[in-house]
Formats: C-alpha cells, structure tokens, sequence
C-alpha cells in the first residue's frame, strides 16, 4: 500500500510523516514520531488512555486515522508543560498522588485540561461524568477527581 | 551480618510523611516508558494466533504459506518450544498455557506465533496459518464440570487429597480442608443456623496496559528482555527455563508498570517472544491487544460455595463450615485452597471445617487477582454472618465484634495469632460517622469484614552513596503503585538525611540479587525491611570511615540524624560529620561506601479490613449505585499515607465493579462473548463516589517499623459489604455476584411473587 503524506501541526511543531492510510493517529504518534505517551488500552475507544485534543475536540487517538491529521492542530500530553514548568494539572495530579501505576494519567490529563477549557468551575459530578470516558484500574477516581478540583481552582486564580 | 527485624517503636521524621514519587514527573509528562512504549533497532512485530475452540484437539498446524509471506521472518507452532521442563509438572502448565502442544483448552490459547517486518504483514501472516482442528466437547461453568458426565479436560489427573486414590481421573484435581474443633458438635449447640449457596462469576484484573514486551536473543545464547511485569527476576527463571537459557544471561528489564494486581505475575507471551526472535534472529516486540488480554490472560476463578454457620442466642458463633468450588482454568490450580484458608480467617471459632475443590474448566488458566481467592469466600461468608445476626436480632457490627478473633486466636487455617486489627477496624467502623448518616429512599447500608496473609519473602536491595552524599537506592520489587516513594523514605528515615537527597530505581536482573514478585503485598514490606538493612550496613560503614579520619575506636563514634558523631567527654573537640562529608572524603578513607541486603523477610503481619457502604437500589430497574464507601484498614505503619490511601480506594474500586457489574460471559459455543471493555464494564468516574478511608497502625512485631502489606485486602470486603447493603435496601438476599441490574431485579420480583 502506498503511504499518505500528511503535514500537520503536533503541540505546537510543524510536523509531516507518511503513514498508510488504515494506521490510526495512536500509532502514528507512537511508532513513527515517538510521542509514546498516549497509550493504547483498547484499540476501541473504550478506555481513554489514548485521548488527544484534536482542533479543540478531546478524541480517542485509536480511532483517528493518521490521515486525517492533515492540515489539523494536535495536542498530546507531551506538549503540556512549558519548559520546565508543569501545568496546573500535572502538577495537582502529583500532589494528590492521582495516579499509581500512571498508565492512564496522560489520557486523563489530557481529558482533564479538555474539560476545564470548556468548564472551568466544575462541580464533582460534571467532573465525574467529564472523565467517565477514561478508564483508571488503580485508583477508584477519587484522587484523580480531587486534583482536577484542585487544579481548576489554582487555574482560575492564575487567570 | 545480624540484622534484627524487630519492631523498635521508634519515632519517625520521614516515614509518615507525603512527598512525591520521584517517578511523578516521568508520568504526567508522558516520558515514563511502559511495555510498549520501549523499542530495539531493527525490531520484528510478533502476533499470536489463538483457538477460536473452547476445547479442541490440534490435528495438523501447516504454517508453510504464512512462511512465504513477504516481510515474514519467523513462524513457531509447540515445536519451536520444545518441552525442557523436566518433569515440572507445574511449568509444564506454563509451557502448554504459552504455547498450545496437542489440545487447545480454551477459546484465546495461543496455537502459532509469526514475527514480521509490520504489523499488518503480521496480521496476514496469521490468516495463512492453517490449523485443522478435532472438536471436543467443552465445559465451562465450574458446578457442571464437577460431574461424572462432564467432558474430561486432563484424562492424567486424578484428584488429590483424598483418602483413597480415585480410580477414574476427573477435572476436580485436588481437595483440600482446614480447620479444628467438631462442627458436628458445634451445630448441636447453636440455637440459630444460616446455611446457603453461592457463586461468583469470573473477573479480570483488569489492568489497563496490555502486557508487553520487547524480546531479542543473540546466537551467543544471551538474550535481553523488556517486559511489563510484577517480577522479572521471576519472568527470567521461567523464560530461561522455558527456552533452555542460561538466567544469568538473560537479562530483564521491568519497564514501568501499567497495572497487574497479580496478572502479571505470569508469564504468557514472554516465552513466544523470545522463542520467535531467536528464530528470526531479530529483536521482537509483542504486545496483546485487549481482545487477547480478556481471552488469554488473567482472570479470577469463578466460585460456587457453600457456607453454614451456627449461634447461640447470645451472639456466639458455635460451629462454621464451608465448601468452596474454584475453577482453575485448564490447568491444576490450589484457587480453591486459598479461599478455603481465608474464608473463616476473621473470626475466633472452636469448630471450624472448610473444604476446597480445585475445578478444571475450559476456560483461561486462572491468575492471581488481587488477594486472590478471598473475595468470593468473604463474598459467602459475610453474607451468612450477616443473615446470622438478623436472625439472632444483634447489630452485624455487635454480631462480628463479638466474635473477632485476637491476638491469641487460632485461626480457622492453622497459625496463632499475633497482634492483629479485626477488632480495631470493627470498633473503627461502630464509631465512624457513616455508620449513622441518615439513609434515602431505596438505600441500605451493609458492612463486612476482610482478611489476607500477606507475604514475605526473598528480597535484595543496594544502597549507593556517591561522591557528593547523594544516595542511590536500588531495589528488585516491581514498583506497582509509588513504593519507590515509599523505600525512598524508608532510606532516608534510617540514613537520617533528607528524601531529597535520595533516589530510588528498579534494578534489572544482571544489576542486582534475585528478588521475588510484587505480589502478596509484599513490595513495601519485604524492601523496606531490606532497605533498612542495607542502610543499617551504610552506616557501619560510615561510622568506620569517621572513625579512621579522626583515629578513634568505631565503638566511640555513633550515627545521628545523618551525621557521624563521636561519643564522650574526651571527644568534645570532634565536629560532627555528616554524610556529605564522609562521602565527599571516601576515595581517601578506604573508597566507595555502600551498603547491601540480602534477605527472606520473614514474618508478614496479617492485613483485617472492615468496609461499610451505602447503596441504592432502583427497584424498577434493579439497577445499583453506590452512594457511600468507608474503607477501614490496619497498615501497620503508613510508610506514605497518601499511597496507603490509594491502594485502600483501587482495592475498594475494584471490588465494587466485581459485586455489581464485571463478569466473564460464556456462549454455548464456550467462546468469551465479551473480550473488550465496552462490554467487560469496569467502574468508570461517574460510577463511584469519594471512597473514604481510615488508617489503623497495629505495629507487626516482625518489622522494624512495624509496616504490614496494604495491597490486597481492600478487594476482600466489597462484595460482601455490597451484597449486605443491597439486601438491607431492597428486601432480598443476594447470592449471585455480580449483582446486575437483571439478577437483583430478577430476585426483587421473585420476592414479591412470593
Ligand atoms: S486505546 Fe483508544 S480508547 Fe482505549
Ligand atoms: S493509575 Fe493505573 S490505571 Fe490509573
């Protein structure tokens, strides 16, 4: 099969590659450009661990094609942090150790900082029903729901 | 050198305390590398073919057009894994649940592999694999095969642990009992009696990282692994074993973990991988997809158990007795032993007798799960306990109190008690503010108890103090969820310097000791103990160095808050040295300082946990939410409290998702209907609510902190508690977990029908 050639723009680069036309962006992110920290827990888009901000919209990378990339603005957990400094959010899900084995923590960032751009005054249940599309194992939601709280307050005041 | 692990009672500046993992940054960053996320130049995709049977025999595998395939570099069937174990019957299991040889026993055993230059050429490759199969008829519910008619899925075993050696092989492999006293003469004595069934379905673990690993084995017959699991030393004796290699030369890396909670204590797909890489000649990359992890990998036994439990009107348990059926998978397991130990653990009794079948089913080899075993005999238990007490007319908290077991107690599965938190965590709950919050329409509150060993074991750790007083901790247990954080504090506590001034890592299996698995509870446990060891040699040493570079005796000179003291009046004149400068002089005073620890960590205090909850049933839909969830648990010592609370939440976490909703669901066909997460539902956010929890520290007199395991015992008391809070909310006992909207709501008619 013949490659595509896309060029589009991932946490800010310019970046082209070629990818066959039934390769998903996951893959794409994972095995040709070596931005490894969306994960793939599923391949269906049923868990999360693979959320990116595609043009603004949280989507599960699994079922993006590469593709359709093209001319588009992608946003992945490695482009969070400015420099050396954290974004609210990692830095909340540090404090209040949301994470244990962290294989869905990017996924959930991601999630998270997609749900205080649109909401940035969430009560528990929007953040609740806001994240009930990633799927954590380790730790019951409760920690992870208490540093996006968290987070949205110290963001607010930042602003 | 004599290290004493006894508990010392001493005060603590670090542990106790709540810094960040020093693997924090990595993960929200998205740079920390799990199993998949690591690469080898030139690598090969591996893929798996798997039986879409149930039970089948493999006639004929004819790989050879797969072969041809263009990008094709290697294809193994059962012969490229010869069978080298021995007479090991054990890792034999292993070896066939790797690699199918004559029969396929579940829908998802893998039957060939291929490595290939991509993916999709894998894909293809695996759709030119001809298998002919003979079809054998199947069974995979665990009181079915427990027949004389059912189909026979082993003809060579016969049940052990019987008086008389059965004359006709069965898939019941083994029976095994506990307990002491007369049961018979304990029900003549009680005035009430609960007797009745239960059963659990199958779950999975459920971690959300796939298992992964990067294979690659030279012609020089070394051999590197990458791999996500909860204890590569262990993954290197099995693989090494498997393959014929040498351990020492197989080298294995313990990428970052992505969750296990026991599944990963097994090798699956690790042998294949590097069976295919020795045979292509090229690094291998194998990574399941989440179809395969359902089908293949994990899960739990599913359970059918009875339980019968008598008192007096006073509140005096008089007798217990329980029968519990595990499947094991295809494979001999002790699933059934193990609950058979657990199921009675909480309570003090003078008659108690537990019975456990180990069942052979066709389904996928049984792992650990989390306590394995427990939460389906404290699921039956509890539940009886429970009833009990309403029939008696007693409080269940009064109820359990009263019975408890304490320090002293011999418990139901053989060993005398220590010191130990049953009683603590019930008092705990009687007092705690859930207990009398106020209940809505539809709701009911149900509580239970839980129980676990924990585990000890082999452990080895180094303790490395550079130049610049910097200290390096290296340690062989798989960090599942911060105990790198943990063991960092432990050294810091013990060393007396600041946790910024540590950092620990997982060490591979060339660059340290054999250590066994994370399981059992153990990581914290076992390394702290070592890691207090291994400081504890540091500082013999430190104190040595001090010693030469004022020239006094070392029995003069002492170690306090990080600093190298000299003792005494005549002394006065000496300043204190600190690490930093002991360390910063060590090329002149007798080179590296370092301290070591190899040990057994013996002596794992026992883990109780007591678990309330609130429920609301919606009694059109049958449908259960839970409201409200306390989580009562003795840790010992809370080496950091913040991931103590953290395994108390997951544990609770998972165990609801059990109670109400994840279940492995079988066709007549015996395929697995619902291999994937849409359907295999496991709690997501808007499911649970904050999960409450409270610490007890019962110091375990076997650890120089007083620390005890934390992992495991909060997936114990869930189901019951659930169980409990379902019945008190909608007016009907349940006996079938999960407890999904159509079962709850089945029983809810049935009772007013009756
Ligand atoms: S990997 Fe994309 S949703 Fe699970
Ligand atoms: S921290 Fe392990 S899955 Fe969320």
């Amino acid at each position: 099969m013949a490659g595509v050639a896309v060029s589009t723009t991932i946490n800010g680069d310019h970046v082209e590659y070629l990818c066959q036309p039934d390769e998903t962006l996951l893959d794409v992110l994972r095995d040709r450009l070596g931005l490894t920290g969306a994960k793939e827990g599923c391949g269906t888009g049923d868990c999360g661990a693979c959320s990116i901000i595609l043009d603004n919209r949280l989507v599960c990378s699994c079922l993006v094609l590469g593709a359709e990339a093209e001319g588009r603005i992608v946003e992945t957990v490695e482009g969070m942090a400015h420099g050396d400094q954290l974004h609210p959010l990692q830095q909340k899900f540090l404090e209040h150790a949301a994470l244990q084995c962290g294989i869905c923590t990017p996924g959930f960032l991601i999630a998270a900082k997609d749900l205080l751009a649109k909401n940035p005054d969430p009560t528990e249940e929007e953040i609740r029903f806001g994240l009930a599309g990633n799927l954590c194992r380790c730790t019951g939601y409760d920690k992870i729901v208490r540093a996006v709280q968290d987070a949205a307050t110290v963001m607010k005041k930042g602003v | 050198m004599n290290f004493d692990p006894r508990f010392s009672g001493r005060k603590f500046s670090s542990v106790g305390t709540r810094p960040i993992r020093p693997d924090g940054v990595d993960k929200v960053t998205g740079r920390a590398r799990y199993g998949a996320d690591f690469n080898m130049a030139g690598q090969l995709v591996g893929r798996v073919l798997r039986s879409p049977h149930a039970h089948a025999k493999i006639l004929k595998i004819d790989t050879s057009k797969a072969e041809k395939l263009a990008g094709v570099k290697a294809v193994i069937t059962a012969a490229d894994l010869p069978d080298l174990t021995d007479g090991d019957s054990a890792m034999y299991d292993v070896l066939d649940n790797c690699m199918a040889r004559t029969k396929a026993l579940y829908d998802g055993h893998a039957v060939a592999a291929v490595a290939a230059v991509d993916a999709r050429t894998a894909r293809q490759a695996l759709k030119l694999i001809e298998v002919d199969y003979e079809l054998l008829p199947h069974v995979t519910d665990v009181d079915e095969a427990m027949k004389h008619t059912a189909p026979l899925i082993n003809d060579t075993l016969f049940t052990e642990g019987l008086e008389e050696k059965p004359v006709k092989p069965s898939n019941v492999t083994k029976r095994s009992q506990f307990g002491h006293g007369d049961v018979h003469q304990g029900f003549g004595h009680a005035d009430f009696i609960v007797e009745r069934s239960f059963k659990t379905e199958q779950t999975h673990q459920g971690y959300i990282e796939p298992h992964a690993c990067v294979a690659s084995v030279s012609s020089d017959g070394t051999a590197d692994l990458w791999v996500c699991t909860q204890g590569h030393f262990v993954y290197r004796q099995h693989c090494a074993q498997l393959l014929g290699l040498e351990a020492s030369k197989l080298r294995v890396t313990s990428s970052e973990i992505g969750g296990g909670f026991g599944g990963k204590t097994h090798v699956w797909a690790e042998p294949v991988a590097l069976a295919l890489s020795r045979k292509a000649g090229r690094p291998v990359k194998l990574v399941m997809t989440r179809d395969e992890v359902f089908r293949a990998s994990g899960p739990t036994s599913a359970t059918s158990i009875d339980v019968k439990i008598g008192a007096r009107k006073d509140g005096t348990i008089t007798a217990a007795e329980a029968t519990l059926r595990y499947s094991s998978g295809p494979y001999a397991g002790t699933w059934a032993e193990i609950g058979a130990m657990t199921a009675f653990a909480c309570y003090k009794l003078d008659n108690v007798k537990t019975v456990g079948f180990e069942v052979l089913v066709n389904r996928p080899k049984t792992a650990a799960y989390r306590a394995p075993s427990a939460p389906m005999a404290a699921f039956a238990v509890e539940s009886a306990v429970d009833e009990l007490a309403k029939e008696i007319g007693m409080d269940p908290v009064d109820f359990r109190i009263k019975n408890a077991a304490q320090e002293g107690t011999r418990s139901s599965y053989g060993p005398v008690y220590g010191p130990i938190g049953i009683g603590p965590t019930l008092e705990a709950a009687k007092t705690h503010p859930h207990m009398k919050a106020p209940l809505g329409k539809n709701q009911g509150r149900g509580m239970a108890c839980g129980f676990w060993f924990n585990f000890g074991g082999q452990t080895c750790v180094d303790l490395n103090i550079g130049m610049d007083g910097s200290v390096s901790l290296a340690v062989g247990t798989v960090d599942v969820g911060g105990s790198r954080a943990s063991l960092s504090l432990v050294a810091a506590e013990e060393l007396g310097i600041d946790y910024a001034q540590l950092k620990a890592v997982v060490a591979d299996t060339s660059s340290l000791g054999y250590n066994d698995m994370t399981d059992g509870s153990r990581g914290t446990f076992s390394s702290s103990m070592a890691t207090i060891s291994a400081a504890r040699n540091a500082i013999k040493i430190l104190r040595d160095r001090a010693a030469q570079t004022w020239d006094i005796p070392v029995d003069d000179v002492v170690w306090e808050n990080g600093h190298a003291i000299a003792k005494g009046e005549k002394y006065g004149n000496l300043a204190a040295l600190s690490l930093k400068e002991i360390a910063a002089a060590s090329g002149k005073t007798g080179g590296p300082i370092a301290g070591h620890s190899e040990l057994v960590a013996d002596g794992a205090g026992v883990s109780f946990a007591t678990h309330i909850c609130d429920i609301e049933v919606d009694p059109e839909t049958g449908a259960a939410r839970v409201v409200r969830y306390t989580v009562i648990q003795d840790a010992g010592k809370a080496v950091h409290p913040t991931y103590v609370e953290g395994q108390y939440q997951g544990g609770a976490a998972q165990g609801i998702g059990w109670a109400l909703n994840e279940e492995y669901i079988y066709g007549k066909d015996g395929r697995l209907q619902n291999a994937g997460f849409l359907d295999y539902r496991i709690p997501v956010c808007s499911d649970l609510p904050m999960i409450d929890t409270q610490i007890l520290e019962i110091p375990n007199p076997n650890h120089p902190y007083g620390v005890r395991g934390v992992g495991e015992t909060s997936i114990v008391p869930p189901l019951a508690a659930i169980a409990n809070a379902v019945s008190n909310a909608a007016g009907v006992r349940m006996t079938h977990i999960p407890m999904s909207p159509p079962r709850i709501l089945a029983a809810i008619e049935a009772e007013r029908g009756g």
